[in-house]
């Protein structure tokens, strides 16, 4: 197997007497969709925060191409080229498309913007994510369907030449066709090379385009497997119980304290 | 994820949006396009132009002096500074926000630019930069309670409005005024741009406009870029050239009610200074870093924090811009009366203002709203008591249709946000 993209290595993470996460390893490879699975409070906000640079980590190495780096803020994180997708999408409704793409990165030609450097910086890449649902790119943003407004989120997010693309939720709200749009995009990203991170609770969604699939019961990776190993029961025991079979936790009966 | 080789990337750009609706090939689309727009509640200053045009329309049918060129002078003086008071709120009202206190701040600063030139015997422009960098301070402290502290800005505005109308009171003392005939202060609303000049401003703003349209249209066009159409460009370049050359010849027109002992003619010293400062701000909110994050804040203040904007700044120099601007506005307006006195800025100027901007299409909600907003409402605020005026009606008709007015304007705004939300446009 090829070198992971970013690697977390024994990240331990608690909130006052809280222990959320417990030695979490965690990696991404290029060119792969890593799905992070697991049940509302296994730590997967937190896991994706900490690698965000929002939260901090208690213990544990943060590993980017081979190199421990040090991270303290989302600055630092998108510097490295990680760029996380939030599951509400923070795009301005009454900015256009161009805009909100370059929204506080605005290119600048003197002292005006760069409008023309922008707009075609924008089609093109929207362009060779093979984005053709959108109509105009001078579109405004309150114009367009979820599955669209997705798909602007996630472009602006690769714009920036970015390595790895954290998307939490992408599919949560949208419709059959729509989810379909941005699983499609997903899967192109992972194609062109970026190392992409999906959160789902949508099992078929996970099997549909991730390559491996990570597993967090109570803060502690229940299972670290290539999708095709396992089977869509197998991952669900793993997210409900920590193990299934010989998959798993050996101790997930006692992990829950 | 590297770009690929420039041609490469061009065309499977141009491949990807080749029916781009916004890239109207005709007039016809650009026509149909606007109607969208419209069907869709993103109405623009037409409301305010229709407005302006039933008013005309009806003062100058009620009576033959309102079309008179001594009183359209005389509504470009009075419109003023309604225009540059609302064009400061503009930036407030961008971010959702309200600044009520603008109308007394604006005053405060008139009292101080006409106490430095009484009493300190300075020179013009220093007593105004001092009248503005009052108004600069107000809105700093203001900016900074409602970022800082997050008090809402109705509540942190309201008590500005109450506690500044102690500044000219104490200064001036009750029932007194200050005279304000400075030569070029009271000059801006007396005096006239010499008639040459008027004209060689006039065509060098159309020429300006002209050359930076058509300069935008071809490097947009040949980039493949979304543009307007050819001919609508050129539209808009006559239309502009017909506002701006007509009124420039008419008032260069003597406009003396009696031609034969005085000669009145040329454009009134404060139509170059609201104009300067429309450019200004335009290029601002449309042009610049600081201009799209305004827009940005006022959208979703959360996206814009995420995207790296910091939102405290930002809200901090709208209301700095509001209350300088408002201090201007204060200026024209005691240039206008010849005094200041304690009562400056404390009547209806503000409301006036908001209702300015508001009619000319600047959103309460945030978001929405241009330079341009503030002048097309102020004129036809200012419409208003000018032609009732004519008219000898008792004043409370004037309060009566000017809150009509207002509250007209701030349903179409709450109806067409309505119906932008049903449409997506």
């Amino acid at each position: 197997m090829t070198q992971p993209l970013l690697e977390l290595r024994g990240v331990n993470k608690s909130f006052g007497v809280v222990h959320v996460l417990h030695d979490v390893d965690f990696a991404v490879y290029p060119g792969q969709v890593t799905a992070l699975v697991g049940d509302n409070g296994a730590g997967k906000s937190t896991l994706v925060k900490i690698i965000a640079g929002i939260y901090g980590r208690d213990t544990g190495d943060y590993i980017f191409d081979g190199e421990q780096v040090s991270v303290h803020s989302p600055r630092d994180v998108a510097a490295l080229g990680v760029e996380v997708v939030y599951q509400d999408l923070a795009l301005c409704d009454n900015l256009d498309i161009v805009e909100n793409m370059f929204l506080g990165r605005e290119e600048t030609k003197g002292i005006g913007l760069d409008e023309v450097t922008m707009e075609s910086r924008a089609r093109e890449t929207l362009a060779s994510l093979s984005v053709r649902t959108v109509k105009s790119v001078r579109q405004s943003v309150s114009s367009l369907s979820g599955g669209q407004r997705q798909t602007v989120a996630i472009a602006k997010a690769v714009l920036w030449n970015s390595k790895i693309v954290l998307l939490d939720e992408p599919t949560a709200a949208l419709g059959v066709a729509q989810t379909r749009q941005v699983l499609d995009l997903v899967r192109r990203l992972a194609d062109r090379g970026l190392g992409v991170v999906l959160i789902s609770h949508n099992m078929g969604d996970v099997f549909e385009v991730a390559d491996r699939i990570t597993a967090l019961y109570l803060g502690q990776v229940a299972a670290d497997v290539p999708a095709k190993d396992v089977t869509h029961s197998q991952v669900v025991e793993l997210i409900t119980a920590g193990r299934s079979g010989d998959l798993g936790l050996t101790n997930a009966a006692t992990a829950t304290i | 994820m590297t770009l690929q080789t420039e041609t490469t990337d061009q065309q499977s750009a141009a491949h990807g949006f080749d029916n781009d609706n916004r890239q109207a090939a005709t007039i016809g689309d650009a026509a149909r396009d606007y109607v969208n727009r419209l069907r869709g509640g993103d109405m623009g200053s037409l409301p305010a132009i229709l407005g302006l045009v039933v008013l005309f329309g009806v003062f100058a049918s009620l009576n033959d002096q309102f079309l008179t060129t001594y009183n359209m002078a005389n509504l470009v003086v009075q419109a003023g500074s309604i225009c540059v008071l609302a064009m400061g709120l503009v930036f407030v009202l961008l971010l959702g926000e309200i600044d009520l206190s603008a109308g007394v701040a604006g005053g405060a600063a008139a009292t101080i630019t006409a106490l430095m030139l009484i009493d300190y015997d300075w020179t013009w422009w220093l007593a105004t930069l001092a009248g503005i960098a009052v108004g600069a301070v107000i809105g700093t402290v203001i900016g900074s309670l409602v970022a800082l502290l997050g008090i809402p800005s109705f509540v942190v505005t309201l008590a500005f409005f109450l506690a500044l109308q102690a500044v000219p009171l104490k200064l001036i003392g009750s029932g007194g005024s200050l005279r304000f005939n400075d030569e070029v202060l009271r000059g801006l609303s007396i005096k006239n741009v010499p008639v040459t000049a008027g004209w060689i401003a006039a065509v060098l703003i159309v020429a300006g406009f002209a050359a930076l349209s058509l300069w935008r249209y071809r490097s947009r066009a040949s980039r493949g870029l979304v543009h307007q159409p050819l001919a609508l460009v050129v539209i808009q370049i006559v239309v502009l050239a017909a506002i701006v050359l007509g009124l420039t010849a008419l008032l260069s027109t003597n406009r003396a009610p009696n031609p034969a002992v005085f000669n009145i003619s040329g454009i009134p010293w404060v139509a170059p200074v609201v104009i300067a400062l429309l450019l200004f701000w335009t290029f601002v909110l449309t042009r610049t870093r600081f201009g799209r994050h305004l827009y940005a804040v006022g959208g979703n203040a959360e996206a814009a924090r995420r995207a790296g904007i910091n939102v405290t700044r930002i809200k901090i120099a709208a209301f700095v811009i509001a209350s300088s601007m408002a201090a201007v506005s204060g200026l024209l307006a005691a240039s206008y009366t010849g005094k200041v006195s304690p009562g400056s800025g404390g009547g209806n100027e503000l409301l006036y203002a908001v209702g300015a901007a508001v009619i000319g299409g600047t959103s309460l909600f945030g978001g929405r709203g241009r330079a341009i907003d503030a002048v097309v409402g102020g004129l036809v605020i200012a419409t208003i008591p000018n032609g009732l005026g004519l008219l000898n009606q008792a004043s409370y008709i004037n309060f009566l249709v000017t809150g009509g007015v207002l509250l007209l304007a701030a349903s179409v705004d709450a109806v067409s946000r309505r119906r932008r939300s049903a449409a997506g446009v």
